[in-house]
């Protein structure tokens, strides 16, 4: 039997149906139409359906549809405003971190909630803070690069 | 299946006791939604505990620290005065997967989940941290290291659920650790791992220590003879010798691709000494 949740994604209230054993991911793509999460695992290793819930970063392939309930919910696509791109998003076209894109959403998710948590990181900090990200085709440097340039930006230094 | 998300945890308990079929706890669901999406689990029923206000808290109490069941583990290391007083219990429990993983995964889970290379287990269980758990038949709090019986079993009867881990006050002059062998830097199960936890005297000699080893046996293991090697010394050079021995002394592990016995007995003694050597600095030691 189908659940109705009710929840707030990007801001805006949001209702939809979903099976009990439904992912978040799943319920993202298929039923809200928001497809900038992708799947690349489905078991956790990858981060590329990364989204925020109530401020922390988790892999909505992990996350029951159902859980949504209630919670607020950050994708990707509540990461610009309007026609501007988020600093992140801009440096990262700058840098050219991504090359298929299929890792980006949630690279750019990832590093979100990672500069908001410390915006100053070195690059260490951010190799671990990104460790559950994978990328096949850039090599990691590029996004580093972009998210430490994007970090200075957002730091307005 | 049925997806259920109650706010107490009476009404948890009742629901997991009334259950026909295969009831689940869901915490983190690092562990069970991948088992389920796996197919090698077909729930009837999940209990989302997350629902429940007093197990979403870390509170500190008169003996100690009680950390609820649904605490996510990346809550744990925003906690300074839990850092502060369990440094190796935090950082066990930091070293779990991805932040992603560490967004939602709980020690309790990591307990349950009774897996033999579970990262946070040994510093929970060289902590002396003890299990409060829920039941049809009221509470009854047991030593963590009771509650996994072997790789993905657990001593929880029927109906029973882990309503929080506690953590015992600290004596001055205490320091733990925790360290594991991973052939990679993150995001990997660990190969062996070491936990200590000690205390020292105003002389900076040991006055209680417990010792805890994973990967190298079905549970995490406690290792008294470990622990007994450090008492009244200065974590001189015998003492460690004697802790490496009897940690290696211990392990009963298996053979795979991931290590062999022979490495693993070997690398048991080696973090236990340096794991022991960290959480001797922690206490003050020199
Ligand atoms: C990509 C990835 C990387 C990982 N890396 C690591 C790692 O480095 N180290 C490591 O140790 N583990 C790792 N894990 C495994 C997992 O994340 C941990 O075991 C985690 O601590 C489980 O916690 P959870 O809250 O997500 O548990 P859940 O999945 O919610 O539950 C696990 C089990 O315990 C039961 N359970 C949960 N809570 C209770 C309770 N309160 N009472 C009774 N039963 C309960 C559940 O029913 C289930 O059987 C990884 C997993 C993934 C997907
Ligand atoms: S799809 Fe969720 S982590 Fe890979
Ligand atoms: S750009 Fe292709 S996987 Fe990262």
């Amino acid at each position: 039997m189908a659940l109705l949740v009710s929840t707030t994604i990007n801001g805006d209230h949001v209702e939809f149906a979903c099976e009990p054993d439904e992912t978040l991911l799943d319920a993202l793509r298929n039923r809200v139409g928001l497809t900038g999460v992708k799947e690349g695992c489905g078991t956790g290793d990858c981060g590329a359906c990364s989204v925020q819930i109530d401020g922390r970063l988790v892999c909505s392939c992990l996350v029951l549809g159902a859980e949504a309930e209630g919670r607020e919910i950050e994708t990707v696509e509540g990461m610009a405003d309007g026609a501007t791109l988020h600093p992140l998003q801009q440096k990262f076209l700058e840098h050219a971190a991504l090359q298929c894109g299929v890792c980006t959403p949630g690279f750019l998710i990832a590093a979100k909630a990672l500069l908001e948590k410390n915006p100053d990181p070195s690059e260490e900090e951010i190799r671990f803070g990104l460790a559950g990200n994978l990328c096949r085709c850039t090599g990691y440097d590029k996004i580093v690069r972009a998210v430490q340039d994007a970090a200075k930006e957002m730091r307005g230094a | 299946m049925e997806y259920t998300a109650p706010e107490t945890v009476k009404a948890a308990v009742a629901l997991l006791a009334k259950a026909k079929g295969s009831a689940y706890v869901l915490a983190g669901g690092s562990d069970l939604l991948v088992r389920m999406k796996g197919g090698f689990i077909e729930p009837d029923l999940v209990v989302d505990i997350k629902r429940i206000k007093a197990m979403r808290e870390v509170k500190k109490t008169a003996t100690g620290f009680s950390i609820g069941a649904a605490v996510p583990c990346a809550a744990l290391g925003e906690n300074k005065a839990l850092v502060k007083a369990w440094p190796g219990v935090v950082e066990a429990a930091n070293l779990i997967g991805s932040k992603q993983i560490q967004g939602r995964c709980t020690i309790t889970g990591n307990l349950c989940n009774a897996g033999p290379a579970a990262d946070s287990v040994p510093a929970l269980v060289a902590a002396g941290a003890k299990a409060v758990i829920q039941g049809p038949k009221g509470k009854r709090v047991v030593p963590v290291e009771q509650v996994p019986v072997g790789p993905g079993k657990t001593s929880l009867k029927k109906g029973e659920l882990v309503e929080s881990i506690q953590l015992p006050a600290r004596k001055p002059r205490s320091g733990d650790a925790y360290l594991r062998f991973i052939p990679r830097s993150e995001m990997d199960i660990a190969v062996v791992s070491a936990g200590v936890n000690l205390s020292l005297d105003a002389k900076g000699v040991v006055t209680d220590a417990r010792v805890s080893l994973g990967a190298v046996a079905p549970t995490v293991l406690l290792v008294p003879a470990a622990a007994k090697a450090l008492i009244g010394s200065k974590l001189d050079d015998a003492a460690l010798e004697k802790l490496g021995a009897a940690a290696s002394a211990a392990c009963r592990p298996i053979d795979d691709k991931r290590g062999t016995i022979e490495f693993r007995t070997k690398v048991a003694a080696v973090l236990a000494k340096r794991a022991a050597k960290i959480a001797y600095a922690r206490a003050g030691g020199k």
